[in-house]
């Protein structure tokens, strides 16, 4: 058994950047486990730019943004192994992972930091109706395929899933040679970003078909064509209103769900949204285990994950050093009307820091409304918004003072502009 | 001439070769598909039944029984996981109860251990029950088996054994030329002093091609839903409904992996074929199951499939020779309870039928057991160490999800059954099962057996020649 | 009067824009807006992103990008200029893999250290 200050699973965007957070607060010993034969994470596939305009005030395609804090590990000679999978954890800490060259080492670490990010939600997930045949796929599993090993998956694509990693694959695949005959997103509003509806669909007349999913898949050992319908109200396909086109490949965007396993296995309490149930550190209901990143929850920005796992290798660094509160009294956090989830579920207020950060999505899109946070019932503050998208994370900064207590809820909610 | 040949690679087909593969003689199993156990022996609840549910005296009876008496120790000689769960059949209404008492009556009929067990103890048994239960028959010899494995460590063996396997090979006709049969297939002609047609859906029209039949198999599938393994503990037994006229009833069960298994419908078709799944189905199954256990948690869900059973229209296994000649055998109907009985049909086709035409004289060199499989997980860590130190292989993870290591995968396409395409290396390794269906790792796998296979990517098959993964390589100009 | 309709795409609101023949923008909320409309309709420019083949390194492919945004037109032109391009192992982030794509005075550069294996 070996033992290190702090374990960080996962060395994608979130687990560099909370090992630099949790190094630059006073935490040396550190050990970064990651999976793959590269640090980066999902970013080494992310070919395309878009990356770090706020992290780095440039435009970064992910393979460069990865690169950057690739650095920052190495320049502060944190530790690291790679092609190592983390097999079990327990609730004293106590983490285990193997690889080929060590074997299996048992690590008995003060603080965990969870940043295994997502996967992807598949067509089995969803029970789309009709054969199982080859030519069925996810939007990263295509996007892997392609640029990592050279390989087209299709050469006639549809589309179901108008989020950023669909839109993104429709150009890139278009680009390589293949046709894409059309999107098809189950909600009436798009889930990807203006930037890419242009730049990924109209650039290349690729159709959206709004209110509609994938209704058939027709094909004995190959895709062969596929169906859509319209969807009523309740996302039930529309008798009546089927679309076929002859394709030989459906790729899947149909969302993101945080990779969960170890904390599960821990009965670690999970939110509604599979992401752990933290505070405003970042940690989880489990003493000195945290979480950021994806498998908290999913993000639209990469600046948005690393800043985020900053804070939560900051969080560590307190716990590791004594300093961090622990939670005799915590205020609730709650997503009301019109909004989706928030993160951190849990306040414990404590001297540090003068602001907290709440992060959330709001269910639907929506025009001149305000952001409401109230307090045991009490409205304590309003932020008008023009313009909020559910595809869009909002962080919100609220000044600890303006909680009088340290229990009680808080909630966080839509409202419409009163005349 | 071969002294055998098996038409049929199922859990029916592979255990007969596995049977016969005891004896010295000439077998070779002829498979449509691209691998062992791909059709119906696939797709189905994977329950090894203690036997208390069909009709006492009959052949699904008397060989589910005896299957399931020797599922414990052949999945100990094949290293099949395999679990002595027991089983539950509930009633939820009291209207029901006088049922669990027929079904008592049948179990002891059949020789079967079998109790009842009212509202109260089901509810300890089960804390996940509806509420609303009223009481349940306990078979405590019931349980789960891995019905990937079942086909494929049979044939293994059979195999290792002398038996010959040929897959995607479709058998066209068959006479009868003298004392021996020509069987004609889409690539060669045989001569067999013996077939045995375990042809599963399609061993009416295997029959057929040597005499008229009075019987026909009638398709009926069954959709299911599989849910991940996550924290264990939502059944603890097989849970069943009471049986009806349409077969056991929509289950709740988990499985040798810790997924949870839901359905199956039972809907007669047309198409022997098709494996589809559509809505309304899977939704009624929904219903049904959550009538058994109400939190059932479907956002867990990360498969949907469906499975065809070879429904016999004389409602009983069809294990006899043909009505002309004995040295043709038909193996046909094996619908549920097939899976547990197979073990059992194999000894009795291969001992009983075959050997009633061919003398049976026992191999020295036969074994009855396959090489071992090492799993990494299943090793506690000194050991795990070691095993990773002499065969670094094991320490490396292609599977995430199912915790499937190179090692193991190198096991398997080592081994003699072939492993030829990513569904086979699926259900030998689970790698692809997971909650990621694939994601992360078949980008890798494709690799793996393009390297193995000494092919180019674009010619790995997902299942069938047709079904390649990847349809073509880019920037082949700057090559 | 030819009235081009696109959607901006600088913040959230996506604002839908009006173009006439004269330039002038209608629909934007903002200033960047208007900057906008006029440079799609009379440039629009994209940046392209890609891959290249690449031997001696680790993975068979390395990540590139124009390192400006090229106008759109082109990029059917400079996927073909990119896909002809066989690059050998180290590669670093920066280095220029097509110098001047296409005439548009921009280079396609390398988006990703590829070490040299043996």
């Amino acid at each position: 058994m070996i033992n290190k200050d702090l374990v960080i699973i996962g060395g994608g965007s979130a687990g560099m950047a909370a090992a630099v957070g949790a190094y630059d607060h006073g935490v040396k010993d550190i050990l970064i486990i990651e999976r793959s034969p590269f640090l980066g994470g999902i970013l080494n596939q992310c070919i395309h730019n878009g990356f770090g305009l706020t992290e780095f005030k440039e435009e970064l395609t992910g393979p460069e943004f990865a690169y950057r804090f690739i650095e920052q590990v190495k320049a502060r000679n944190i530790p690291y192994v790679l092609d190592s999978t983390v097999t079990s954890i327990n609730r004293d800490k106590v983490v285990v992972y193997t690889n080929a060259k060590e074997g299996v080492v048992e690590v008995q670490a003060k603080a965990i930091i969870m940043a295994t990010g997502c996967y992807e939600r598949s067509a089995g997930a969803i029970g789309i109706p009709g054969d199982r045949p080859a030519g069925i796929l996810t939007a990263g599993q295509a996007q892997l395929f392609l640029n990592e090993y050279g390989y087209l998956c299709g050469k006639r694509i549809f589309i179901l899933g108008s989020g950023d990693i669909g839109l993104i694959m429709a150009r890139r695949l278009t680009l390589e040679g293949a046709k894409v005959l059309g999107v098809a997103e189950i909600m009436p509003w798009s889930n990807g970003l203006n930037r890419n509806m242009v730049q990924c669909l109209y650039d290349f007349n690729i159709p959206l078909y709004l209110s509609h999913t994938v209704s058939k898949v027709v094909g004995k050992e190959r895709v062969e064509r596929i169906e859509i319908s319209e969807v009523d109200a309740h996302m039930k396909a529309i008798p009546g209103t089927e679309q076929s086109f002859n394709v030989d490949t459906l790729i899947l965007s149909i969302g993101l769900i945080p990779n969960n396993d170890l904390l599960n296995s821990i009965s670690c309490t999970m939110s509604r949204t599979r992401g752990a149930i933290v505070n405003e550190h970042f940690e989880t209901d489990i003493d000195g285990i945290f979480s950021c990143g994806n498998v908290l929850h999913v993000h639209d920005l990469v600046d948005n994950v690393v800043a985020e796992a900053r804070e939560a290798g900051k969080g560590a660094a307190l716990y590791i050093q004594g300093k961090l509160p622990r939670e005799d009294q915590v205020i609730a956090c709650l997503a009301g009307d019109g909004v989706g989830y928030v993160v951190p579920q849990k306040i414990v207020l404590d001297e540090s820091d003068d602001n907290l950060l709440f992060k959330f999505r709001v269910k639907a899109p929506s025009k001149n409304v305000f952001i409401e946070y109230a307090f045991n019932g009490e409205v304590i503050k309003r932020v008008f918004k023009p313009v909020i998208i559910p595809s869009e994370m909002e962080i919100e900064s609220l000044p600890k003072n303006l909680l009088k207590t340290n229990q009680g809820t808080l909630t966080v909610s839509l409202k419409a502009k009163e005349a | 001439m071969k002294d055998v040949i098996i038409i049929g690679a199922g859990a029916v087909g592979s255990f007969i070769a596995r049977s016969l593969s005891r004896y010295a003689l000439s077998v070779l199993v002829i498979e449509k598909e691209n691998d062992v156990g791909d059709v119906t022996t696939m797709a189905n609840s994977a329950i090894s039944h203690s036997g208390y549910d069909p009709v006492p005296g009959t052949k699904k009876a008397i060989f589910n029984v005896a299957g399931n008496k020797m599922m414990p120790e052949v999945c100990k000689e094949l290293d099949i996981p395999y679990g002595k769960v027991g089983t539950l059949t509930v009633a939820v209404e009291d209207e029901q109860l006088p049922m669990l008492q027929e079904l008592l009556e049948r179990a002891k009929q059949n020789g079967v251990k079998a109790r009842l067990v009212d509202a109260e103890e089901l509810k300890k048994m089960e804390p996940n029950i509806n509420p609303e239960a009223k009481g349940a028959l306990l078979c405590p010899e019931g349980g789960i088996v891995n019905p990937f494995l079942l086909p494929v460590r049979a044939m293994e063996n059979a195999m290792d054994n002398g038996v010959e396997l040929h897959l995607n090979e479709e058998v066209t006709g068959i006479c009868k030329d003298n004392d021996h049969y020509v069987v004609t297939t889409n690539k060669e002609k045989y001569e067999a002093k013996v077939v045995v047609n375990a042809a599963g859906l399609h061993s009416d029209d295997i029959a057929k091609m040597i005499e008229p039949i009075s019987w026909s198999i009638l398709p009926r599938k069954g959709e299911y839903y599989v849910l991940d393994h996550y924290a264990p503990g939502l059944v603890n037994h097989v849970l069943f409904p009471l049986p009806s006229a349409k077969g056991k009833g929509v289950l709740v069960t988990m499985t040798t992996s810790g997924n949870y298994l839901v359905g199956p419908s039972s809907e007669v078709m047309e198409d022997k074929d098709s494996v589809s799944t559509d809505v309304p189905t899977l939704e009624n199954v929904k219903a049904q199951a959550m009538m058994l256990v109400p939190k059932i948690p479907f956002n867990q869900q990360i498969r949907v499939y469906a499975g065809v059973r070879a429904t016999p229209s004389t409602h009983d296994f069809i294990i006899e020779p043909s009505k002309k000649y004995a040295d043709f055998i038909n193996v046909a109907g094996i619908e549920s309870p097939g899976l547990v009985s197979s073990p059992a049909i194999g000894e009795y086709v291969a001992t009983k039928l075959v050997g009633a035409v061919l003398p049976l004289k026992a191999k020295s060199s036969y074994k009855k057991t396959v090489k071992p499989y090492v799993n990494p997980l299943l090793l506690p860590l000194k050991e795990r160490n070691e095993l990773i130190k002499a065969h670094p292989e094991y320490g490396e993870m292609v599977c995430q999800c199912e915790k499937v290591s190179l090692g193991q995968i190198k096991d398997v396409l080592s081994r003699s059954v072939p492993c030829l395409s990513i569904k086979a290396l699926k259900k030998r390794t689970r790698a692809g099962f997971g909650k990621c269906q694939g994601g992360f790792c078949q980008p890798q796998v494709v690799r793996l057996l393009a390297e193995h296979y000494h092919v180019t990517p674009l010619e790995v098959l997902y299942d069938k020649p047709g079904s390649s993964l990847v349809k073509e390589e880019v920037k082949k100009e700057a090559k | 009067m030819a009235v081009k309709e696109l959607i901006c795409i600088n913040c959230p609101r996506g604002c839908h824009l009006k173009v006439d023949d004269q330039l002038n923008v209608t629909g934007n909320f903002c200033p960047r807006g208007a900057a906008y409309g006029k440079q799609e309709v009379t440039n629009p420019t994209r940046t392209v992103t890609s891959t290249v083949r690449i031997s001696d390194a680790e993975l068979p492919l390395c990540p590139v990008k124009t390192a400006q945004p090229v106008p759109k037109g082109k990029m059917a032109d400079i996927m073909v200029s990119i896909n002809g391009v066989f690059l050998k192992a180290p590669v670093h982030i920066g280095d220029v893999v097509i110098k001047d794509v296409c005439g548009t005075g921009v280079n396609v550069v390398a988006t990703r250290n590829m070490e040299k294996v043996s």
